[in-house]
């Protein structure tokens, strides 16, 4: 019962969140109700014994890529009325487009290979059980060569977002690191051999 | 009153569809365009956590993990390219992406 209390009001949460996040005038009202959907989904997965996974949405998602979003968002100019233009006329259009679509995917999951009858409910794990360490267990033995393509798949990400986004400034002063290495003492000081001002005397 | 995998499925496929709405009403907006494309990885990693759930099978957690992966990926660099596009032409309103057409 309090399962489908929690899945019931999330999953109203979740859908209610995302309709916004693609109907509001602001992006950056938009980059937030989409972090709002991200916590309400973590909830559901956190009810399917996900809780990594949960918790890497939650940290992952929210904690990063949501900021970045925030951060791009608010540091282009954008002209929202230019972006609306012609948006109450495409709306029918995306509305006929969901709900075609949402009744062929209604249509197949709905079917009783998915019923209750079919696939039981699983027996909850016991508070022992360690998701995190299950998912460890796998991850670094069956799936490790899939985990190293992921790090590189980061790397060239990483590498990609630099390049892409790094520009030279003709104004700005750089340090020169082989310069820097090169040089050397005679460069730097000068030592002036002069007499003390008490010898004289 | 029970819920089984039915409901967790017709939730991911509802947030889908929002998703496809999203793509068609928001054409314009590059942004909002990413947004929605995140929405839709959102609810197939809701499809595969309920499988694996469900048929008591980690390999879809497995699988999450990845999507996760390179969804930030493709998020980092899909905004990389609007910051250079944003700085080239001043706009990253869709009708002024232009010059490629034949």
């Amino acid at each position: 019962m309090i399962e489908a209390i929690i899945f019931y009001v999330f999953a109203f949460m979740t859908i209610t969140t995302a309709t916004v996040v693609v109907t509001v005038r602001n992006p950056i009202n938009a980059a937030l109700f989409l972090v709002l959907t991200f916590f309400t989904s973590a909830v559901i997965w956190m009810t399917l014994e996900a809780e990594f996974l949960a918790i890497i949405l939650v940290l992952v998602y929210v904690g990063a890529v949501m900021v970045l979003f925030l951060f791009v968002v608010m540091m282009l100019d954008i002209n929202i009325a230019q972006m609306r233009e012609g948006f109450s006329r495409i709306l029918p259009l995306g509305i006929v487009f969901a709900v075609i679509m949402l009744l062929l995917m209604w249509s197949v999951v709905t079917d009783d290979i998915f019923s209750l009858e079919s696939i039981a409910t699983p027996v909850p794990k016991g508070a022992d059980f360690s998701n995190t360490k299950a998912l460890g267990g796998v991850l670094y033995t069956e799936y490790v060569f899939a985990f190293e393509i992921a790090a590189v798949i980061l790397l060239v990400a990483l590498v990609a977002a630099l390049s892409l986004t790094m520009r030279k400034r003709p104004r700005t002063k750089y340090q020169n690191p082989s310069d820097q290495i090169k040089v050397r003492k005679a460069d730097r000081l000068r030592i002036v051999k002069m007499p003390s001002s008490g010898e004289e005397q | 009153m029970s819920i089984h995998l039915s409901h967790y499925l017709v939730l991911a496929a509802i947030l889908f569809s929002i998703s496809i709405a999203g793509i068609v009403i928001n054409r314009k907006n590059v942004i909002i365009l990413l947004m929605s494309i995140e929405l839709m990885l959102l609810a197939v990693n809701l499809n595969f956590i309920a499988f694996s759930h469900y048929l008591d099978d980690l390999a879809g957690q497995i699988f999450v993990f990845f999507i996760l992966t390179v969804a930030a990926a493709e998020a980092a660099i899909g905004l990389a390219i609007l910051v250079v596009l944003f700085r080239n032409k001043g706009s990253i309103n869709v009708t002024d992406i232009s010059e490629l057409k034949g």
